[in-house]
């Protein structure tokens, strides 16, 4: 406890470099993850190639990534750039699909319906199908997060901080507490960003309260 | 649908049309070898003005011929004619919003509250939120809908008044031609009964053209002005009214269909001076009004 007491400041350093690092990259992930889950789902032939090949990133292996990455998008070994996108890569391999089934779930009918009424491809897409969508873009983006916001802690073994520094600095220092302050609060850290995409859901998706 | 049309100004000058189709047909080719033919070579008119009903069981296309009015199937071959204009030459989205539309269930968008969903085309249309939600609340009324459902989502509602949503959205854009996929047959024969009669007082007082689809003949004879009985692949089995069909019977189908088949006769029974209508096995079925001492 007495490190924290006196170490609070390095770890909110962490926790802001943290989040820093972890929106962008769950913010890109499900922005675009939509128009390729979109694509998915419109057009049947191409989603195995999309929601397989996007699945497929999650099996490489996140620290040759970083590496070999500013090799191919021109960046510097430490910049936090590489791992904001190395991290959207991972969570659009999870989010591609989710987005793809997200919108299969939509009720046929609805959309029928929707186009009955006169509605044109583009603005059904964005008033009714999207919208429709949404609780399943919820629970994959809820994934997304998770597991981004315990990925971002790789970025401490390239020099980039975040609350994984905590643990790498604690390891070579042989500091247990800021280890221990390093796991609790990416954890803890992981379940308010959480709560707060359930809490957005809440406001953004009042139909799915609606008592029947 | 309350009898108070008054509210609602819906006396839109434009007469309503007449609906042809020509010679159509629809292919759904799928995925396999063997093309699902859905309706094959099919010629009917429907007048101007008129309710009239397509009735038939499931396999009779009666739902492709609906939707190749509004464009929302393309014919294989042959055309649809509104008044004399072909519809493959309009454009599909501005004609659908000058048709109303009503389905069975989830036709309402689920995340749009009542008053939003019959402000839909109005909105769609260019109208500012404010005006179509007016005429929304206006059109509440003239369905018979209390106005304080109107910030409640479609889940919210009973299967009845979900059904009335779906009119008022119909007519939000004062269309002069409906078109309803078995719009009554999720709710229960109480309420159904109820939705049947107000729809004719309703088409009486607009006077627009109602092209109505259902498997059920007894609606079809509560409903239509004119009723077109049709068989595999919209094969046109008799059209006419629901009087000429009963009394005439073009085959041995249409009278089966209408449960006119052998031992369906009714005959009458004379209790204490009131005429019971009797069916083939000896149970009353009503009473002939106007014969009670």
């Amino acid at each position: 406890m007495t490190w924290l007491v006196n170490n609070w400041s390095t770890v909110l350093q962490a926790l802001w470099s943290h989040l820093a690092l972890a929106i962008p990259a769950i913010a890109l992930s499900f922005v675009l993850s939509l128009p390729v889950g979109w694509l998915a789902y419109r057009y049947r032939w191409s989603r195995f190639v999309l929601v397989t090949g996007s699945s497929l990133i999650y099996a490489i292996p996140s620290l040759p990534l970083l590496i070999v990455l500013p090799a191919l998008i021109g960046t510097t070994v430490r910049s936090p750039v590489n791992v904001v996108v190395a991290l959207t890569g991972y969570g659009m391999a999870l989010m591609v699909r989710s987005t793809a089934d997200a919108l299969d779930s939509v009720n046929r009918d609805t959309v029928i319906s929707a186009t009955a009424l006169g509605y044109s491809g583009i603005r059904r897409l964005i008033a009714v199908e999207l919208p429709l969508a949404g609780p399943g873009l919820l629970a994959g983006l809820r994934v997304v997060s998770v597991s981004t916001m315990a990925l971002v802690t790789v970025s401490a073994v390239l020099g980039i901080p975040s609350l994984g520094t905590l643990f790498t600095d604690g390891f070579q220092r042989g500091i247990v507490a800021e280890i221990v302050t390093g796991i609790v609060s990416t954890a803890a850290l992981a379940v308010l960003v959480d709560r707060a995409l359930v809490a957005i859901g809440w406001l953004l998706l009042p139909w799915t309260r609606a008592r029947t | 649908m309350a009898a108070d049309t008054s509210a609602a100004t819906m006396s839109s000058t434009s007469r309503a049309p007449s609906v042809r189709f020509e010679h159509l047909t629809k292919i759904y080719s799928g995925r396999s070898d063997h093309p699902t033919v859905a309706v094959q070579d099919v010629t009917l008119s429907i007048t101007a003005g008129s309710l009239t009903v397509l009735v038939g069981s499931s396999g009779s296309g009666k739902t492709t011929l609906l939707r190749s009015v509004n464009r929302m199937v393309a014919p294989t071959s042959g055309r649809v004619l509104i008044d004399d204009h072909d519809v493959s030459g309009l454009d599909a989205v501005k004609l659908r919003r000058t048709i109303g539309y009503v389905m069975q269930e989830s036709g309402l968008l689920p995340h749009k509250r009542v008053i939003d969903n019959i402000a839909i085309v109005p909105r769609l249309n260019g109208a500012t939120k404010a005006s179509a939600r007016e005429r929304a609340l206006e059109l509440m009324t003239v369905v018979g809908l209390d106005q304080r459902l109107a910030t409640r989502f479609p889940a919210e509602l009973s299967g009845g008044q979900q059904q009335r949503v779906g009119v008022a959205r119909a007519l939000a854009a004062n269309p002069r031609l409906m078109l309803m996929d078995e719009p009554f047959g999720a709710v229960d024969p109480i309420v159904r009964s109820d939705l049947q009669r107000e729809l004719r007082q309703l088409q009486d007082q607009l006077g627009i053209t109602i092209l109505f689809v259902t498997h059920d003949i007894a609606e079809a004879l509560a409903l239509g002005d004119q009723i077109v009985v049709l068989a595999e692949r919209g094969r046109i089995a008799q059209q006419g009214t629901g009087a000429e069909l009963i009394a005439q019977p073009a085959d041995e189908f249409v009278a089966d269909f209408l449960g006119l088949g052998a031992g369906r006769d009714l005959h009458l029974q004379d209790s204490d001076g009131t005429q019971l209508v009797m069916d083939a096995d000896g149970r009353p079925i009503g009473r002939l009004s106007g014969h009670r001492r």
